[in-house]
């Protein structure tokens, strides 16, 4: 077991060590550097350039840039932003915690929901409930992320002012509102973005769910626990459902990058202060230091998401750790 | 098992199942129109009155309305699905290519070679497409239209060379192989002669959701302005243009909007309706 666990952190830490090289290729990859489209734009004199150049290293050669890029990764130093001349790793340490909430809300009303309705549609499968919440779930997979929230923030919030459209807290609320009035507004700017990222998402989860409680229905524990004469909803609820929990499991290496993704276009649409309103703007300034610092911060989640997932299922079911 | 009748056998698959024969009658409805539709249709490129028809609602002489540049808005949905449809499909083909190639390559040859260019597959995945497309197109200014489908096809094969990997491990110990192999072929011809054409029902059903997923990545870019670039018409960049019309002339971004949500629905439902029809087609 603890070899097993071992040889599994070496693996991740060697795909994190490759993901930060191919972040650095990709950057190096755009004709030219990341200075000379912000000096086209903003005219600077060769000699302020070379002076940024020197000050970013980029007059070194490449190999020894790259040994810089990792060094500073390893030493939690990402370089300065070229937008907001400050470090990545505060200006990412400000956004972490709003996109955290954002996603891990979405994370969690995913996962019930899903489980909730993917349960439903294996209990009553081939009727029209199980037909239906398959379209609506797969349509919504479909839907621009974008868009969806576009209309969402017109109707809901513009023409009905049910919601707020835009931002994480209310300006002017008074500054000496209690803790009660500041998480409800907080929970109300929330409440569009979150949706939005669900409707999206939340296909894959009801998907796997459905199989896997349709994978467990028929075995013979099931069919014992009918014959002691406990009632569906008993074998349902306290039977199926925990056996089926187990496959879902693994879905976790599969919605990180989905609300990673997600948040970019959500965030953005709502002007919601985190990471992927960050990264999206970062693009229009070109600010390359930022860009990549977000893209190691999301991939290092995925990572670290995928080891703790298959270490869980190590820990949960030993049949894993010898396969 | 050969590769005869394969396509037809898998059209009537796909056929058998309800949601299947939708999207196929969805996705060819699509085709069509955006194939045929534009010589029927108000060019939007020769608008005689910039201002005159402004934002006018659906009806009156235009379907589906005009845009706040007076453009025709089933004009510019229809152009906007010939760039979509001829982007992902061109970007797939490119990334099947890539990903067949590496699978085949990893999952025959095994030892060093699928190692390293296995772990370099796991950091690929690792990383979100869309950052690594950011990444990407954060330089360009205006990116040409063939620039955008080669970043959009290189960047989409990670996960098909996994898939085929995996096939080529399990084909590779069956009879047809070892005898191909006893019988003196090389490696090249066991490769792509015997492997390749059985990894082709999943490669085909992964191809077909990889289409969605591109149209959907590509709608999106365009949203950010990385994508495909204006006057040319993109479903993204519709509904970035109508932003702030949202509410005063709904239809200006809804229908595109509607239009990538029915693309893509129809092309997930039939690569659904595509690995059913390969499992039946097995068992």
């Amino acid at each position: 077991m603890t070899r097993w666990l071992l040889l599994r952190c070496l693996q991740a830490a060697v795909t994190l060590l490759l993901v930060a090289i191919l972040l650095f290729c990709l950057m190096r990859l755009a004709p030219g550097d990341p200075l000379s489209r912000v000096s086209g734009e903003q005219q600077l004199t060769p000699g302020a350039l070379a002076h940024l150049r020197e000050q970013y290293g980029l007059d070194q050669p490449i190999a020894r840039q790259l040994a810089i890029w990792l060094a500073g990764v390893v030493r939690g130093d990402l370089g300065a932003s070229i937008e907001y001349g400050r470090p990545v790793t505060s200006l990412i340490a400000e956004r972490l915690r709003a996109s955290l909430l954002l996603g891990g809300t979405a994370l969690l009303i995913n996962f019930t929901l899903g489980l909730w309705l993917g349960a439903v549609q294996a209990v009553r499968r081939g009727t029209p409930v199980d037909r239906w919440l398959t379209a609506a779930s797969l349509a919504g997979y479909a839907t621009p992320s974008f868009w969806l929230g576009l209309v969402l923030a017109a109707l809901v919030a513009v023409r009905w002012r049910l919601l707020p459209a835009a931002g994480m807290q209310n300006p002017l609320l008074a500054s000496d509102a209690g803790p009660w009035v500041r998480g409800l507004d907080i929970a109300d700017h929330l409440a569009l973005p979150a949706a939005t990222l669900v409707i999206v998402s939340i296909a894959s989860t009801m998907r796997y769910q459905r199989r896997a409680m349709l994978e467990v229905l028929p075995l013979p524990y099931i069919v014992a626990a009918r014959a002691k004469g406990l009632a569906e909803s008993v074998v349902v609820r306290r039977h199926a459902w925990r056996n089926a929990l187990f496959p879902v499991l693994s879905l976790a290496g599969l919605w990180l990058p989905i609300l990673a993704t997600g948040s970019v276009f959500v965030e953005s649409v709502f002007a919601w202060p985190g990471l992927g309103s960050l990264a999206a703007g970062a693009v229009g300034t070109r600010d390359y230091p930022l860009l990549m610092g977000t893209a190691l911060l999301v991939s290092s989640l995925i990572v670290l998401g995928g080891l703790l997932t298959d270490v869980a299922y190590g820990v949960l079911d030993p049949r894993i750790r010898w396969a | 098992m050969g590769l005869t009748g394969l396509p037809g056998t898998l059209i009537a698959g796909v056929w058998r199942q309800p949601s299947g024969r939708a999207a196929l009658v969805t996705l060819g409805l699509i085709v069509a129109v955006a194939l045929a539709g534009p010589p029927f249709l108000p060019n939007p490129a020769a608008q005689p009155d910039v201002l005159g028809q402004a934002s006018l609602p659906p009806g009156s002489g235009h379907l589906l309305g005009t845009d706040p540049l007076s453009r025709d808005v089933l004009s510019r949905v229809v152009g906007g699905a010939r760039v979509s449809l001829a982007v992902a499909g061109l970007a797939i083909l490119v990334s099947v290519t890539i990903g067949a190639g590496v699978g085949l390559v990893a999952g025959y040859l095994g030892g060093a070679v699928d190692a390293v260019l296995m772990r370099l597959v796991d950091a690929a995945l690792a990383i979100p497409r869309l950052f690594i497309l950011l990444l990407l197109l954060a330089v360009w200014d205006h990116i040409p239209l063939g620039a955008l489908i080669l970043i959009l096809g290189t960047t989409g094969w990670f996960g098909t060379s996994r898939l085929v990997r995996g096939e080529v491990l399990r084909l590779k110990q069956e009879a047809f192989v070892t005898g191909a192999e006893a019988l003196g072929a090389g490696r090249a011809r066991v490769m792509f002669r015997h492997l390749f054409p059985n990894t082709l029902g999943p490669l085909l059903v992964a191809a077909t959701l990889g289409v969605g997923d591109v149209i959907l990545l590509e709608a999106g870019l365009s949203f950010l302005g990385l994508g495909i670039q204006p006057p040319r018409p993109s479903w993204g960049g519709m509904i970035f243009d109508a932003k702030a019309e949202l509410l005063t002339a709904p239809w200006t971004s809804i229908f595109p909007g509607l239009a990538i949500a029915a693309t893509v629905l129809a092309v997930n439902l039939l690569g659904d309706a595509l690995s059913g029809a390969l499992d039946q087609r097995q068992s």
